[in-house]
């Protein structure tokens, strides 16, 4: 591969790092809150725009970059997603610094450091840069959580997730090393036990078993979900966006790269066992989120529900893995904009206020209270619930395409049970929404017009896509296919 | 191209009627008004032109999402244009049944009535399996609002029960959707959600039960039908007037349609194994729905027990497999929703006097608002099957064609009609008649605006009930189709 190639094919990596270095310097020389939201704002946009001159470098597949990365045009996909959603926390992130935070600037440089990493994994096919794009991301997520230095919740949540993840990051590193033991080889593609020995199957086993267990603790799937709403609860409503979203994509980009390029899912005890992490996934997360009076703690549990969906995605990749990529990239779009939708209502709606207002008795009458924020909201759980005139509801066909395009009959019906008492509660956020607001319920004033704006926005694509979602689905086709699967 | 036209017109006038809140309150029920007005006529103008040689009054074929083969294809024949009809029509209906009940946020409120319509005229004429669930789903979600913003005291629970029931059933028919649109491709190489290639798909006898399965149940919750009914008389009861008129006039209908349109030709063999199924589900709604509208204290109650009854005869008719039986049915649906919508205007025109529901705080009405009392009894005797209004020709051909295919439970279908007398009279003489309830000292009788719609309303029942032969010659050419008749 020549050296030209690899850096045009690294370019938004390049930038990235560029712009985070500026940042950093900037910060260091003078502390001006407009200038490094500005300079993070720039980065950002450039980032995404500099994977146009980056395609081009791919030629027909893609390029391989020492042993450690493969970059492809699904990588690029999934950078720019995750790239569009640093740009949203960004801007709805400096309101909220802007108005509750002393020290603001170094929100920026964590988020530009998660943005990084969370764009190194989509690229990843060898376990150290894996661990690499997960560290980099968890540990600037561990400071974001923890960001407001006065209050009690998010220092407790940011203390729970650094113990937490650093226990999914061990079992993570063991089931690696056992891997390694059993194959020799620490790319993805050789992760297979070299010889046919029954020892190295053991290892090999073991180690998926481990290292599952540590994604399933990053993804918050079922039995390893118990920090989601916690964490979720306690952090900075725009830091929790950035973690339901940003930080799951990513490892799900990771792990489909390891199932796809290892073949992981050959062998019947990883899908047997996924299969049924998928299902409790689906069941448990939907039945706590009934339970939840908190919004946040509801949409915690309601992610936990989604990323057992996603896993019939990544169960399909076995037999069509062109189809597993167009579903999850799909789905990630309109998860990534409903998820960020909601918290960001949370967000915009508690900027003025000391204590968030997450309860879902505080968005009581939110439609006619403050119409925008409260019909993004309402869009929002129509389209997590999966109805139509949203993406969600397109994001639940292409699962119940994929399902049984695999013929998974078992997770369709965990789906069809999971979605139908999601909707009980994400129809309880609408209901409550449209009330009547009570006579001493004050109108909601003073709310920043950006972030409003953002909502909108958000909001609009949203429907924009749930009604014609056919540009976006040509995309997300043609790329993966000119990717090669 | 004229029903999408139609449908964005509705979509259109919503949010014109929306914003026009801000100008006068009463704008947007004027902006409903004459949409619905003008829509209507619209629907009469192509309905005198004529159809096509292919049979078709309308027909719109374009690319929606190639990747999966999905079109906007919204095709208008015989059938889908008698209901279209009667969903414009009684739109008429809901705005003026509910001209002054609305207090608040008049705007919203026509926004909703208007793009349920919208969704429902979308139902009516979807080719394309794919748009036809869409259609399917987004109807639901302004009737939500209907019932949620503008219902009476238990509206939380009511709105939420009928979403859940047409929602749940519905992610059945989804399943069915995708996995029958996916053994075509695997058998045919073509992915396609086109209703014309997918009725003729190859599937073996299983497949086939287990898809028609998923769209009978989504079908039969939204008719409903006896065991899924129950969350039809909540929704009923708590609806504002124009959510009931609706509910009962015209969403109830998108199950029949969906049976006689989908179940039936699309799932043939299956279907004609499950007749007595179908059947059987059918007889129990009537005599159950019936035993149930007797014990209602509740106006209002009362009225949606007897719609799951009359849809009984519906399934009956249906699953009796003959070109008489789906006559049958399909003049039970157009009849039926003109007589339940005229009646359940008058409940709501009552609550809004009375501030009940209850039977018992009325009484003696009559000498109080005698148009009203006439009015009631009209569609009373119309629903209970008296000769010469529409529900009689339709229960009665429904019974003809039953008859051929089992005595046994024509039989006991026809014992329903017997049980529809008693509800309906009881339901006559516990409000209208009797002592005159001496709470009820004055009581403001229908003005111009509501007698028009009533009058309206009984000369669609009396042209139904004396010259059926116009509905009947229409839907003749659509039924060895829509039965798969080899001959």
């Amino acid at each position: 591969m020549k050296l030209a190639t690899m850096f045009q094919a690294g370019l938004p990596y390049l930038v990235l790092t560029g712009g985070l270095l500026v940042v950093m310097i900037g910060v260091a020389i003078k502390r001006t809150h407009a200038v490094a939201a500005v300079l993070t704002i720039v980065t950002l946009i450039a980032t995404t725009l500099s994977h146009i001159v980056a395609y081009s470098a791919l030629g027909d597949g893609a390029v391989q970059i020492d042993p450690m990365f493969k970059i492809n045009g699904v990588s690029y996909l999934f950078n720019i997603l995750f790239l569009l959603a640093a740009l949203v926390v960004a801007f709805l992130g400096s309101e909220f610094l802007n108005r509750q935070i002393r020290f603001k600037e170094e929100f920026y440089l964590l988020l530009l450091c998660a943005t990084l990493g969370s764009l190194v994994l989509p690229a990843a096919v060898h376990f150290a840069s894996l661990i690499l794009g997960l560290e980099i991301v968890g540990i600037s997520l561990y400071a974001m959580i923890a960001y407001p230095e006065k209050a009690r919740p998010p220092l407790e949540a940011g203390l729970k997730y650094l113990v937490l993840s650093g226990v999914g990051s061990t079992a993570l590193l063991f089931g690696m090393a056992m891997i390694y033991a059993g194959s020799g080889s620490m790319e993805f593609a050789n992760s297979l036990p070299s010889d046919g020995s029954l020892e190295g199957q053991y290892f090999y086993l073991i180690g998926n078993a481990f290292f599952w267990s540590g994604i399933a603790f990053k993804l918050s799937l079922v039995p390893f979900h118990i920090w989601t709403p916690d964490v979720y609860h306690g952090a900075p409503s725009i830091v929790t966006a950035f973690l339901a979203t940003v930080s799951k994509g990513a490892v799900f980009a990771v792990v489909f790269r390891y199932a796809i390029e290892g073949n992981v899912l050959d062998s019947g005890n990883v899908q047997f066992a996924l299969s049924v992490i998928a299902c409790i996934s689906m069941v448990i997360g939907n039945l706590l989120a009934l339970l939840q009076t908190n919004l946040k703690r509801l949409l915690a549990y309601s992610s936990i529900a989604h990323m057992g969906y996603l896993l019939i995605a990544l169960l399909v990749v076995e037999s069509n893995s062109a189809l597993g990529y167009e579903t999850v990239i799909l789905y990630l779009v309109g998860y990534f904009l409903m998820t960020l939708a909601a918290f960001g209502v949370v967000s915009v709606l508690s900027m003025n206020q000391e204590q968030e207002l997450d309860t879902i008795d505080s968005v009581s009458g939110l439609l006619w209270r403050q119409p925008i924020a409260g019909a993004v909201l309402i869009v929002s759980a129509i389209s997590l619930a999966g109805i139509p005139l949203t993406i969600g509801f397109f994001a639940k066909y292409y699962l119940f395409y994929a399902g049984i395009d695999g013929g998974m009959w078992t997770l369709i019906g965990a789906l069809v049970v999971g979605s139908a008492i999601g909707i009980y509660y994400y129809l309880r956020i609408v209901f409550t929404a449209i009330k009547r607001p009570l006579d001493d319920a004050e109108a909601m004033t003073g709310l920043p017009w950006t972030g409003l704006g953002i909502l909108a926005f958000l909001g609009l694509c949203m429907l924009a896509f749930g009604i014609y979602p056919t540009h976006l689905i040509d995309l997300i086709q043609n790329v993966v296919q000119a990717s090669g699967f | 191209m004229s029903v999408m036209l139609l449908i964005l017109l509705l979509l259109g006038a919503g949010v014109v009627a929306w914003a026009s809140e801000r100008v006068n309150t009463t704008l947007p029920n004027w902006i409903a008004l004459i949409t619905f007005v003008a829509t209507t006529l619209w629907v009469l103008v192509i309905w005198f032109n004529g159809p096509d040689t292919a049979g078709l009054y309308a027909d719109l074929n374009c690319e929606w999402i190639p990747r999966f083969g999905i079109y906007l294809h919204l095709e208008v024949d015989a059938l889908s244009l008698m209901l279209i009809g009667l969903t414009t029509f009684l739109g008429i209906v809901a705005v003026v049944s509910s001209w002054t009940e609305t207090k608040t946020r008049h705007g919203f409120f026509q926004f909703n009535i208007l793009w349920v319509m919208a969704g429902v005229v979308g139902v009516f004429s979807a080719f394309d399996l794919f748009l036809f669930f869409f259609f399917w789903e987004v109807m639901l979600i302004p009737m939500y609002f209907l019932i949620a913003i503008w219902g009476h005291e238990d509206k939380e629970h009511a709105s939420m029960k009928f979403f859940l029931f047409t929602q749940i059933s519905g992610l059945l028919m989804l399943v069915a959707i995708v996995a029958l649109v996916w053994i075509n491709f695997n058998i045919s190489g073509v992915l396609t959600f086109d209703y014309d290639v997918l009725k003729d798909a190859n599937l073996d006898s299983t497949t086939s039960r287990l898809l028609m399965l998923g769209f009978f149940i989504a079908f039969i919750t939204k008719l409903p039908s006896v065991p899924v009914h129950t969350w039809l008389p909540d929704a009923h009861t708590q609806a504002p007037t124009a959510g009931s008129v609706i509910l009962a006039g015209i969403l109830l209908k998108t199950g029949a349609y969906g049976i006689i349109r989908f179940v039936v030709p699309m799932f043939n063999e299956a279907s004609r194994e499950f007749w007595i199924w179908g059947m059987s589900l059918g007889v129990v709604s009537i005599l159950y729905g019936g035993y149930l509208a007797y014990s209602q204290t509740d106006f209002k109650r009362l009225v949606a027990y007897s719609s799951i009854a009359h849809m009984g005869f519906i399934l009956v008719g249906v699953y009796s497999f003959s070109k008489l039986g789906t006559q049958g049915a399909i003049i039970t649906m157009i009849a039926h929703g003109f007589s339940t919508a005229a009646l359940f205007m008058m409940a709501g025109a009552l609550q809004e006097r009375l501030h009940t529901r209850e039977m018992s705080k009325m009484g003696g009405l009559w000498v109080r608002a005698p148009r009203m009392g006439a009015v009631t009894m009209f569609f009373v005797v119309a629903s209970v099957g008296m000769p010469g209004l529409g529900n009689f020709i339709g229960e009665f051909l429904v019974l003809i064609a039953a008859f051929k295919k089992s005595v046994v439970l024509t039989v006991f279908a026809a014992l329903g009609i017997v049980v529809a007398a008693v509800y309906g009279l009881s339901l006559m003489q516990r409000s209208f008649q009797g002592i005159p309830n001496p709470d009820v000292p004055k009581m403001q009788d229908f003005a111009f605006r509501e007698m028009s719609v009533m009058v309206l309303l009984m000369i669609a029942l009396v042209w139904v009930g004396i010259y059926p032969q116009s509905l009947l010659q229409m839907t003749a050419p659509l039924l060895p189709g829509l039965l798969r008749l080899t001959s």
